[in-house]
């Protein structure tokens, strides 16, 4: 028999968990469901006869997700709108955010990178800002911005600043010495040296910290969601919790998973495109 | 002197030696070198023969000294001074074609895009890099592809002094000899003035039209200047059938052995200007005896 490639092996390997996962979670629900025989009028009493609210099994999940993926756009007032315009949200919020603060954090680590007196004078402010957890702004952004939207897109905007500006000063400090002096060598300008010279250097260790970022950012919107509420997949998520609707809960989690994956995949993309080989 | 292509007056290099006193690599050290002269310099590791190469390059500055090129004082880094570095420095993420083509694009702005990209292939040619190599990028290419990429570089952008930083130290000895070959015909074919640092003797004399050689640092020294009295065009496998060959080697080997050491560490007075001693060996008929003559002549 001619021996299936390593991916392939991988791929096989993957289907089956999920299968055996799968398996194992619909046959422990439908075990704990079945609850006949004889009750004692306490029992009765108490309401032990009544199916319990449990976890939902897959085949729910699935079925739901197949009614909410089908028709992922509608919009049947504040709180029943479709899955697409839940994420819809909460990726304009998290994009919103997330490129206004590599506007600001790609320049200042460029100029942090360059400049050992501006790293100096600027770091005790990051190291101090960087562990706040960024839903510790969320009261004083909703205080000063009024606005829930915008505060929420200011807290991806916290939280998505750090990664990129110390990973772009970190990758821009390290550009070799080599490499400058060809540039001086050459009588480059200096933002020509940065644009051909320090930009494309440093570029793989930017885009590890977009690359962080913007995970970060994904995770942090679920959060702020919840807290001020409206629309989006982490009110969805929260939304459904009060409603019970648990097949909805877990419907949401999966594709708050699958959406971080593509955020994640799209700048694994951008990452191979912007790596070199010494 | 003065009046040389490039001249180095009085260059003084000292670092602070970090118990509050100051190390001297080298002071006062004068030298120049011709228009279209090719002169190699060799120097046990700490002479400060990188040293004058960065201040050469407008890299770093000399503590004290000047260094004039054409007559006029070079200061900072500029296109006029090519530098071939000793780790290739070619940028990797981009191919061995648009590393040319860089430095092209900066030396000649005027010049089209199709000008540019032209007069890079026929350098990469020169070297010995044709057809798909060209749009390797460096890390798909061995080490000696690498430098002659880098020596492409160089030449494509006919600066008027070339340093070559020990361009093939970091590159085996068989590869080395195929390399120093392709340099001599891309040089032969300019009027190229190229200064080049090297630890290899058989190098320099195959190169050079003449040796500066160093003494030991600390307070190292340009101590002589021993030209290279074997005609040109050489082949490697010719000239060391030369008469000169093995005597200039000797005396190379003596210096760089012995009187390298026994030179060192002597402080000048100040003011004092030391210039190289100009030796010549020549064994040919014609040249006199048959004995090798040391001529010692002040400059």
């Amino acid at each position: 028999m001619e021996r299936l490639s390593e991916n392939r092996r991988a791929a096989i390997w993957s289907i089956a968990l999920l299968f055996v996962g799968l398996f194992v979670w619909e046959i422990s629900i439908s075990a704990q469901a079945v609850n006949t025989g004889e009750l004692t009028e306490y029992e009765i009493l108490t309401g032990a006869g009544t199916a319990k609210a449990g976890v939902p099994p897959p085949s729910e999940v699935a079925v739901k997700a197949w009614q909410e993926l089908s028709n992922p756009f509608y919009d049947a007032g504040p709180n029943d709108k479709g899955i697409g315009i839940q994420i819809g949200y909460s990726i304009y919020r998290v994009l919103t955010g997330y490129f206004l603060a590599a506007i600001i954090a790609i320049p200042l680590g460029f100029l942090i990178g360059m400049s050992s007196v501006a790293y100096k004078a600027l770091n005790p402010f990051i190291q101090v800002l960087r562990p706040i957890s960024p839903l510790a702004w969320m009261p004083l952004a909703l205080f000063i911005i009024q606005d829930s939207e915008a505060s929420a897109i200011f807290v991806i905007f916290i939280c998505s600043i750090w990664p990129m500006l110390l990973n772009t000063a970190f990758g821009v400090a390290g550009v070799r010495e080599d490499w400058v002096n060809v540039a001086r060598t050459h009588e480059l300008s200096a933002i020509k040296t940065a644009f051909t010279v320090v930009l494309p250097a440093a570029a793989p260790t930017i885009v590890t910290g977009m690359r962080i970022s913007i995970g970060i950012a994904w995770l942090v919107i679920v959060a702020a969601e919840m807290l001020v509420g409206g629309t989006g997949i982490g009110y969805y998520v929260w939304n459904e919790w009060n409603n019970l609707d648990l097949t909805s809960v877990i419907f949401s989690i999966f594709m708050i998973g699958i959406v971080g994956m593509l955020l994640d995949a799209a700048f694994g993309l951008l990452q191979r495109r912007v790596a070199y080989v010494e | 002197m003065a009046n040389s292509f490039l001249s180095i007056e009085k260059l003084t290099q000292r670092y602070p030696d970090g118990k509050g006193g100051e190390f001297t690599v080298f002071e006062n050290a004068s030298f120049g070198i011709e228009k279209g002269e090719f002169v190699c310099i060799l120097g046990h590791s700490g002479c400060g023969k990188s040293t004058i190469m960065n201040i050469l390059a407008g890299l770093s500055e000399p503590t004290k000294g000047v260094v004039k090129m054409d007559g006029f004082a070079i200061s900072g880094p500029s296109l006029d001074r090519g530098v071939v570095f000793q780790n290739y420095s070619l940028l990797p993420w981009l191919t061995a074609l648009k590393n040319v083509t860089f430095g092209v694009a900066a030396r000649f702005p005027n010049w089209t895009k199709q000008q540019v990209e032209e007069h890079s292939i026929a350098f990469l040619e020169k070297v010995g890099l044709l057809g798909d190599a060209i749009h390797r990028k460096p890390s798909q290419l061995s080490g000696g592809m690498r430098q002659r990429v880098s020596i492409a570089r160089a030449f494509a952008n006919e600066p008027k002094l070339l340093l070559l930083d020990e361009p093939f130290g970091a590159l085996d000895a068989l590869t080395r000899g195929t390399i120093q070959e392709e340099l001599l015909k891309v040089w032969s074919g300019t009027d190229q003035t190229v200064f080049m640092i090297t630890h290899d003797i058989d190098e320099a004399i195959l190169l050079a039209d003449r040796i500066l050689l160093m003494t030991n640092g600390p307070l190292a020294r340009v101590a002589e200047s021993v030209e290279i009295t074997i005609p040109r065009p050489r082949v490697r496998t010719d000239i060391v059938e030369h008469p000169n060959y093995y005597a200039i080697r000797n005396h190379l080997v003596q210096f760089l052995g012995k009187r390298s050491a026994e030179l060192a560490g002597q402080a000048s007075a100040e003011g004092e200007t030391h210039s190289p001693q100009t030796v010549r060996i020549d064994n040919t008929e014609g040249a006199g005896d048959a004995q090798p003559i040391l001529q010692a002549v002040m400059t």
